[in-house]
């Protein structure tokens, strides 16, 4: 077992223990905390792909969780006033089935990322974060000031939807969802790097004029990888606003996408428990910090400052090594 | 809309161009130079404004304020570049981005801690307030056109500074090859400090004169931070002129925007309403038209180095 | 990892409270106290441990969290301080998204919420709720005020504007409300916003007689000052919150004899207001703000009721806050059936004391004033 698989090993059950001793010492607030922590890495996990594996930094990775969120929120809204979500030109019924609407979610951020990504992936570097930034501030604006679905005051999830089997409201419950969403969305990674497409995404990253000279458009990898980037990160923020029963555009302002970023870099970049590692420990950070002092934000610019400077590849990599390949 | 009225719109336009250029040259500059992306530049732009203020209290001179808030931005920038930029030269664009990040919550947290959540008083010295009147029956407030000055002035000097001076052929060189000016003995940490601390410089004077037209707070940076990124992208980033025309670009539409989508769709779908839609879409313009211009020259007007 | 945190937990609680005798209650606070909005949230928080300290009241355990101005960290900060804590009470929170984010989980969970500065219309009506009290206003309530007085001055062609969001929506939305003349002009401008030059063009040439004006914290600082030095003569008007300590300091005497609503003021003549800002200059060193005097109200409110009801006996706790017996620094205050006060507002001026900038009322608008969505509010 290598010392990466054997890390990754800790932190899968140390999180997932997390609650259970929550659960038993009757501290139900650290289950919430625990979730908020999966939630989060699975967001992160999403940029990863983009970021870690293709080399595509983001900055507007909050677009896709924000519009996750609304699938959510304005599903339930929907469902709990049982009016369709619109009727004409054919009637769209709402439902409060978790797995529509994940893949609901899935899809409406996979779709915004289409256009995005086709404008973006034209361009490199600077000019890609700067564009996919001004992106996701267009649709940050659009959200505040639509007032059908509260506009900036955001939307209210009356009850968590529901996944037939299981008591969405319990806090166990729901971090469990959570949790085995977050290791299928790890699972997904896993899969799509080691699979051609992730060589050619690799390869795209490091060699583009060799990789166009095997036959592939770097620009549809990329594309794709955008676009499945997206759809992961669009599911997180559904689930998020299930967590918080809230959603609001402030997810989608362009501190969330700083933030996810952070998250990527502080547990390892393209490490595939680096945004995991990188979660647990800034919602850990964000909570122990918060408590003790009003200035949490100062102490917390100095821990990334700290981690940039001297713990390049993150606490994955601080913990086990250089990776193997890559 | 009266054409006298449409004029003094087309001038705020342009003024709020300049101000957005004032922001943006600093940043340009540095990237051209060094590469660096830096997100920080909202917080010098913030320590300048403080500095004007904290200064021109105590001595109740706006010019006093003005030269601290260029001595505090520049030091600051020194500072700055000599702890934690001089690191990230050579890293790619993630690791600067996370930096400077994390630099925005420090400068803002320590800002807060020295200065207190309130913000501050810092108003145009007199001799600067008061309009003057337009030809046509139109009035213009003096700062604004001091504003408009201070603008030109600072992409005159900066031209000449890069295309008349020693430094400045240093700088263009730094842009073009960086081993090469190694080679020519030039002491690169040297030069590299220079020119951040005169971006950062640059900054706290935008700071310091935009704060006394608007408000001088703790994250008074972080919005105009990002408009000046559409600015310098729309551009052509390291490109100082790329980044004078897209100020005036974003500075024409987003007033324009402001004032005739309203109208326009106040006359379909009546005032109350039109206001509200026009008023949305005049807030997503400016990243639309950022988004138009990548579309078809994905390194922005004027191809900068990048 | 648990323990850890609750040990920082019971250190961060032990700070603020003090040993309790009988039956404590424990009030969780989540308010803004980091970020660019932080100065109303210990605003808040000074007026509020100024009353308990004043009171002498030992039973009042306070846990006081910083929520960043983030709905997200807000909700989950209610979580924690019900769960973790074990609170009875909330309050503390500032703007409506973070009260609309937070409240239908906490009075979802029975736990009571006094509110020291939002008033969502929702919470007002429709979503009202047994267990939420706010004592602050309806966020209407300073709009409809200056709509109400507008008509008394005389304005018969206002120009009107606000930031594009609801709140922005909800202001004009008062204000017409109670405004009889035609409007000269009416824009929402995009929230954080700070030059206003081609909105005063827009309002210099619509002949406009007055201007009435909502913009939250440092977009109001950079509206005056810029409406000022831009010359125009057209009086403007707007919310007290758009005119208070908060931002006064940094207008400048560019706000001076401005008129603006507000259900308080530093020179309301009444015993219970003359004991708060002598008590709260002597502590503080500055002068109250209204959103020192609603945290200040809340507070004075929670003890009235804590003396007179057990928090663990629901329906007695909400009778006693329902009551509202407490020294209101506002004169006149209770509640209406949606527990949203019913109260008088006034109209100020900003003037210069002693060197310094604050307002004196010129005059009462409106007597015993309730908001316009009691009658959705079935309760």
């Amino acid at each position: 077992m290598s010392r990466e698989l054997l890390l990754n090993t800790v932190l899968a059950l140390l999180l997932l223990a997390l609650p259970f001793g929550a659960f038993a010492l009757d501290e139900p607030f650290y289950i919430d905390l625990a979730t908020r922590m999966v939630v989060l890495g699975l967001a992160a996990t999403g940029l990863n792909l983009a970021l870690g594996v293709g080399g595509l930094v983001s900055f507007g990775h909050a677009a896709f969780f924000g519009v996750g969120g609304y699938v959510a929120g304005v599903m339930a809204t929907h469902a709990f006033n049982a009016e369709p979500i619109f009727a004409a030109p054919f009637t769209l019924s709402a439902t409060d089935l978790m797995p529509v609407i994940w893949i609901a979610a899935m899809g409406l951020a996979a779709l915004v990322a289409l256009p995005i990504g086709a404008i973006s992936l034209r361009t490199s570097g600077v000019y890609f974060i700067m564009i996919t930034l001004a992106f996701a501030q267009m649709v940050y604006y659009f959200a505040i000031s639509w007032p059908a679905y509260g506009g900036e005051d955001g939307l209210a999830l009356s009850v968590r939807n529901a996944l037939p089997g299981f008591d969405t409201a319990d806090s166990l419950t729901f971090f469990l969802i959570c949790y085995a969403m977050l290791m299928a969305g790890l699972a997904a990674f896993t899969i799509l790097r080691n699979s051609r497409f992730g060589t050619a995404l690799e390869a795209a990253r490091q060699n583009e004029i060799r990789l166009a000279a095997v036959g592939v458009a770097p620009f549809r990898v990329r594309r794709a990888a955008f676009v499945l980037s997206a759809a992961l990160t669009g599911l997180a923020g559904a689930l998020y606003a299930e967590l918080n029963k809230f959603v609001s555009p402030s997810m989608l302002s362009w501190h969330m996408s700083g933030i996810l970023i952070v998250l990527v870099i502080l547990g390892g970049v393209g490490r595939l428990f680096g945004p995991v590692a990188g979660a647990m420990l800034y919602v850990f950070l964000e909570f122990v910090l918060g408590g003790l002092t009003e200035r949490w934000q100062l102490f917390l610019g100095l821990i990334l400052l700290g981690v940039v400077l001297f713990a390049r590849g993150g606490l994955v990599g601080l913990l086990a090594g250089k990776p193997r390949h890559g | 809309m009266s054409s006298a009225l449409l004029v003094e719109q087309i001038l705020n336009g342009l003024q709020f161009g300049v101000m957005l250029f004032l922001m943006a040259a600093g940043l340009t500059l540095v990237f051209g130079v060094m590469g660096l992306i830096n997100l920080a530049h909202g917080s010098l732009y913030m320590i300048g404004a403080f500095a004007c203020a904290a200064v021109a209290a105590a001595t109740g001179s706006f010019w006093l304020g003005l030269v601290a808030s260029l001595a505090a931005a520049a030091a600051a920038g020194t500072l700055v570049e000599v702890l934690v930029i001089r690191r990230l030269y050579g890293r790619d664009h993630l690791d600067q981005v996370l930096a400077t990040f994390a630099l925005i919550l420090i400068f803002s947290e320590a800002t807060r801690w020295l200065f207190g959540s309130v913000p501050l008083y810092l108003n145009a010295p007199p001799i600067l307030s008061g309009s003057i009147a337009l030809p046509g029956g139109g009035q213009y407030p003096v700062y604004r056109l001091a504003i408009i000055l201070v603008g030109i002035a600072v992409a005159l000097g900066l031209w000449l500074l890069i295309s008349k001076t020693r430094l400045g052929m240093r700088i263009r060189a730094g842009e073009n090859d960086r081993e090469m000016i190694g080679a020519l003995g030039i002491d690169i940490n040297r030069l590299y400090t220079i020119v951040f601390a005169l971006g950062a410089a640059l900054a706290g004077l935008a700071g310091a004169m935009i704060g006394a037209l608007q408000s001088v707070r703790v994250g008074m940076g972080e919005p105009v931070l990002i408009l000046a990124f559409v600015v310098i992208v729309i551009g052509g980033i390291g490109s100082i002129e790329g980044a004078l025309v897209g100020a005036l670009i974003v500075g024409v539409v987003d007033t324009l925007g402001r004032i005739l989508l309203p109208q326009l769709f106040g006359a379909v779908l009546g005032p109350a309403q039109g206001a509200l839609v026009g008023g949305a879409v005049a807030a997503m313009l400016i990243y639309v038209v950022m988004a138009l211009v990548l579309a078809f020259k994905p390194r922005g007007l004027f191809t900068g180095s990048a | 990892m648990s323990k850890l945190l609750a040990a920082g937990l019971l250190a961060l609680t032990a700070s603020v409270s003090t040993a309790a005798l009988a039956e404590p209650v424990k009030v969780g606070m989540i308010t803004t106290l980091s970020g660019g909005l932080a100065g109303l949230g210990i605003e808040v928080r000074d007026g509020f441990l100024l009353a308990l300290k004043q009171s002498g009241n030992k039973d009042v355990q306070l846990v006081i969290e910083d929520d960043n101005g983030e709905p997200a960290r807000a909700v989950q900060l209610a979580e924690k301080v019900i769960k973790a804590d074990k609170v009875d009470v909330l309050t503390g929170i500032l703007y409506s998204n973070l009260a609309m984010a937070v409240v239908p989980g906490v009075v979802a969970q029975k736990k009571f919420y006094l509110s020291p500065n939002a008033g969502p219309s929702p919470l007002a009506g429709a979503k009202c709720s047994p267990f939420y009290f706010n004592v602050s206003w309806q966020n209407d309530a300073m709009h409809e005020a200056m709509g109400n007085h507008a008509n008394e001055a005389g304005y018969k062609k206002m120009f009107i504007l606000a930031p594009n969001y609801p709140a922005g929506t909800d202001a004009l939305r008062g204000f017409k409300r109670f405004y009889k003349g035609e409007l000269a002009g009416e824009l929402y401008t995009k929230l954080g916003q700070t030059d206003y030059a081609a909105e005063i063009a827009q309002i210099r040439a619509s002949g406009a007689d007055a201007v009435y004006f909502f913009l939250p914290g440092d977009m109001s600082i950079a509206f005056m000052k810029q409406y000022k030095q831009a010359g125009v003569t057209i009086p403007v008007t707007g919310p007290g919150f758009s005119l208070d300590q908060d931002v006064l300091g940094a207008m400048g005497d560019i706000a001076l004899g401005v008129k603006n609503t507000s259900q308080w003021s530093e020179d309301l003549d009444n015993p219970a207001n003359k004991t708060f800002v002598d008590g709260f200059r002597a502590e503080y060193k500055r002068r109250p703000s209204i959103y020192a005097s609603q945290g200040y109200d809340t507070a004075n409110l929670l003890l009235s009721a804590v003396a007179k009801a057990s928090v663990k006996d629901g329906a007695a706790f909400r009778a006693a806050l329902e009551a509202a017996d407490f020294k209101s620094v506002r004169g006149s205050f209770r509640f209406g059936v949606n527990h949203h006060p019913i109260q008088d507002v006034y109209v100020r001026e900003v003037v210069k004391v002693d060197g310094a900038r604050t307002n004196k009322l010129v005059g009462k608008t409106f007597t015993a004033h309730q908001d316009a969505y009691v009658k959705d509010c079935k309760m």
